[in-house]
């Protein structure tokens, strides 16, 4: 991977990016003001959440959504909260 | 599909892309990716998903991806698809691709319009997606093609004598229908099951297929960022982006309002229509509410409803 | 074996281009150049070559896509003209600045307005600064050759930049000269497959290309170009040597004809260097020590090699058929000034701004440029440093 401060002559021509999906080591979860907080007991495990997400970062696994929500990433727009039919997510000031 | 089932697949578009917090375009890309069945070469024109996505050396992309101008990614995609075929037939070969050329309404409607219309008119086996969110939203929210009427823009703003956008919009999803391509369909994200499948759709027929996506922009659109999505709904039970696809030739409704909702709720939200609701305006917000009515009936007529 | 053929520059370019064989090509017709893509869309209508022809619906779409198709892995080309060029240029610098090998004929044509269809170099010289090869040819025979180099060239690890084989509209692309064509397999040996390091279609290796590139790595890559331009005359003499053996013809950086012991010479380039040489034949002739000083490749500049080539001389006239309307001289005469100031030279440069919009340009004209270099000789005066030859008062 490409480092902050590396010369021409350690990068790859033309402006080349050898690394897909590298975007993940960026952290988004900074621009955060509110946080969404899941409630596992209240959600149905619908994935509109999931599916709304414009950051990808409300995390389904093996179907299940009620795995974690991705802070890393997460920028807190509060579409997942506000979405969500049985108010299963509450946005919480960070 | 279900939702659930579609997220055991792996994700195309990751996070740690910059597009603002709320941003439609992340939402539209996603889910359209998620229907691709082959690894794919994606294109963006430039454009608010181009930069936020690929900020060098860093790209939100699982997919190879190229970028090349605003105006031509119809052509360059054309041109990634005509190698693949080219290497394909000699044998050099043998993989199976997905091609996707990804514009916002300014590189589609507008700039990018030529190269896209010259794609679709060749044949080429690609999808193009157009997020539509009314605007050039990533210099500044200048109009486009695609603004609506009415609509204050930062090169068509709401003055003392001139209340914003003065022309409707273009129906650019009608335009690429003209063309006679095997699949256009209109959509919107509050549908992502309706999205993905027209996505599928699109991937899977045999030549080009063009999606136009209802995108909001809070930023643009002046609006919350958490109602984004609403607004999608909103603006499909107003009739103002009804979902529809033709299928080699064939109009098909996807979404018809149980009650069709006065186009009010759908610019009342909005910052952007804020002045049409002066009393000096009251006509103009009745000349759109006809235009809208208009619109719909024609494409119910189209699609056999009426 | 190489054959003896009679065809216009169009035709041999499209038999160049069908005997490189490329993978695609993405090209719009604009007089000139148009019976190159007319000739080679018949090689694809009889399948005669592998490549996807993309019929695209202007000239920035065929660079588009070609920028595309190269991304993706396959060789590549164009070709296009004048206007045709002009309409490209955004895209030439995003071809080059991706580092994308892609050949493209330019059939050299005026740039508008007013709209003129006839040679000049103002196409090709707007584009100078663009990072492409530049080659210039004097007849179809070099034209040929240059294409078929400037594969190996432009896709040459060291250097990985696209190339303009250039040849003058009408008076090359449409006259019909003897020339030689070598074999297909000389040629699909010569220029090989093509390999590129990265590429789109690598689901193994996928890659991301042309991305927003801000103050912090920007000038990183644009260094890497300075320095792969730096690499091309090196490349272009390797690959003239080789390409010396399969045809037997010599190319260099530069021709010089009758320049080792001349007094007065001129520089050009393009097909006016045929004419040239019949003005330096007259004079030699007449017991005048002329010379003639012809460009091949343009860009890069080999200013080094062009002013020690020069140095030597009394005085010398540049030909420039192009104008930049900078009031200081065409484009040739500022490299070629430029170069001599370097070596601190005491060689009189003088510049002669022709043919523009193809006005014709005779052997008497290039003769009295030969006059006035004697004149400035004799005096150790320049009295008019630009001049417009072949122009109405």
């Amino acid at each position: 991977m490409v480092k902050p401060g590396d010369g021409y002559k350690d990068i790859p021509k033309g402006g080349l990016i050898l690394e897909v999906g590298n975007a993940k080591s960026y952290k988004t979860g900074g621009w955060r003001t509110e946080r969404p907080i899941l409630d596992k007991e209240e959600c149905i495990n619908c994935h509109l959440c999931w599916a709304f997400c414009p950051d990808s970062s409300v995390l389904s696994e093996d179907g299940d959504v009620k795995a974690e929500i991705d802070y890393d990433h997460c920028k807190g727009c509060g579409i997942c909260a506000y979405e969500c039919p049985v108010n299963a997510i509450e946005m919480e000031k960070e | 599909m279900k939702l659930k089932e579609a997220a055991k697949k792996e994700e195309r578009l990751t996070g740690g892309h910059r597009l603002c917090s709320g941003c439609g375009a992340g939402t539209v890309a996603r889910l359209v990716m998620r229907a691709s069945d082959n690894p794919a070469v994606v294109g963006c024109a430039t454009g608010c998903l181009e930069v936020s996505t690929t900020i060098y050396p860093y790209t939100a992309w699982e997919d190879s991806f190229i970028h090349n101008a605003f105006e031509n990614v119809g052509a360059t995609i054309s041109g990634v698809e005509s190698a693949y075929r080219s290497l394909k037939k000699q044998g050099k070969m043998d993989e199976d691709f997905d091609f996707i050329a990804i514009g916002g309404d300014g590189g589609t409607y507008d700039i990018g319009f030529q190269s896209l219309s010259g794609a679709m008119e060749r044949g080429h086996d690609m999808v193009y997606l157009c997020y539509d969110n009314g605007a050039y939203m990533n210099t500044g929210i200048q109009r486009s093609s695609a603004t609506p009427k009415g609509a204050n823009t930062t090169t068509s703003p709401a003055g003392e004598v001139i209340p914003g956008k003065q022309q409707y919009r273009k129906e650019l999803t009608d335009i690429m229908a003209a063309h006679n391509i095997p699949y256009v369909a209109q959509a919107s994200p509050f549908k992502p099951q309706d999205l993905m499948k027209k996505a599928k759709k699109a991937f899977e027929v045999d030549g080009p297929a063009f999606i136009n996506v209802l995108a909001p922009c809070p930023r643009g659109w002046r609006s919350k960022a958490e109602e984004g999505i609403e607004l999608t709904k909103i603006a499909a039970d107003t009739c103002f982006w009804p979902l529809y696809e033709i299928e080699d030739g064939e109009w098909k409704l996807n979404y018809k309002p149980k009650n069709k909702k006065s186009i009010t709720e759908w610019l009342e939200p909005q910052g952007r229509f804020k002045h049409l609701f002066q009393e000096e305006n009251e006509a103009l917000v009745e000349e759109i509410q006809e235009h809208v009515d208009q619109r719909w009936n024609t494409i119910l007529n189209r699609c056999g409803e009426l | 074996m190489s054959n003896q053929v009679a065809l216009t520059g169009n035709e041999v370019m499209a038999q160049a281009m069908r005997q490189i064989n490329p993978d695609v090509v993405a090209a719009y017709p604009i007089t000139p150049q148009t019976a190159m893509v007319q000739v080679f869309s018949q090689f694809v209508a009889d399948g005669n070559v592998d490549t996807e022809y993309v019929t695209v619906e202007s000239e920035h779409s065929a660079m588009s896509a070609t920028v595309g198709a190269s991304a993706a892995g396959s060789r590549a080309m164009t070709a296009t003209a004048a206007n045709g060029l002009a309409l490209m240029w955004e895209i030439l610098y995003i071809a080059s600045g991706t580092r994308l090998p892609i050949v493209m004929p330019v059939v050299n044509r005026a740039l508008s307005g007013p709209i003129n269809i006839h040679c000049d170099h103002s196409d090709a010289m707007g584009a100078r600064d663009a990072g492409w090869i530049q080659f210039f040819a004097e007849n179809a025979q070099e034209a040929y050759d240059n294409a078929i180099q400037a594969v190996r060239i432009s896709e040459h690890e060291d250097v990985r930049l696209p190339s303009m084989v250039n040849l003058d509209g009408f008076i090359i692309s449409h006259a019909v000269e003897n020339l030689e064509i070598l074999a297909d397999d000389e040629v699909e040996e010569f220029v090989g497959e093509y390999h590129a390091d990265n590429y789109l279609l690598n689901s193994e290796s996928p890659i991301a290309v042309g991305p927003l590139d801000l103050q912090d790595f920007y000038f990183e890559h644009k260094m890497q170009q300075s320095v792969a331009v730096e690499n091309v005359k090196d490349v272009v003499l390797k690959v003239a040597e080789e390409y010396k053996g399969i045809s037997g013809r010599e190319y260099g950086l530069f021709e010089e004809y009758k320049l080792d012991d001349a007094e007065i010479a001129v520089v050009a380039l393009g097909s006016t260097t045929g004419t040239a040489k019949a003005a330096v034949d007259n004079l030699r002739e007449q017991g005048v020590k002329a010379g003639l000083l012809k460009i091949r490749l343009y860009r890069p500049f080999p200013a080094q090699e062009i002013a020690d080539a020069l140095k030597d001389l009394k005085a010398v006239a540049i030909l420039d058929r192009a104008e930049t309307f900078s009031t200081t001289g065409g484009p040739v005469f500022a490299d070629v000034k430029a170069a001599l100031y370097d070596i601190k030279a005491d060689v009189e440069a003088t510049n002669y701004i022709y043919g523009l919009g193809g006005r014709d340009i005779k052997v008497g004209e290039i003769e009295s440029v030969f006059t006035d270099l004697q004149q400035v000789v004799e005096t150790g005066n320049v009295e008019q440093t630009i001049n417009y030859l072949g122009v109405r008062e």
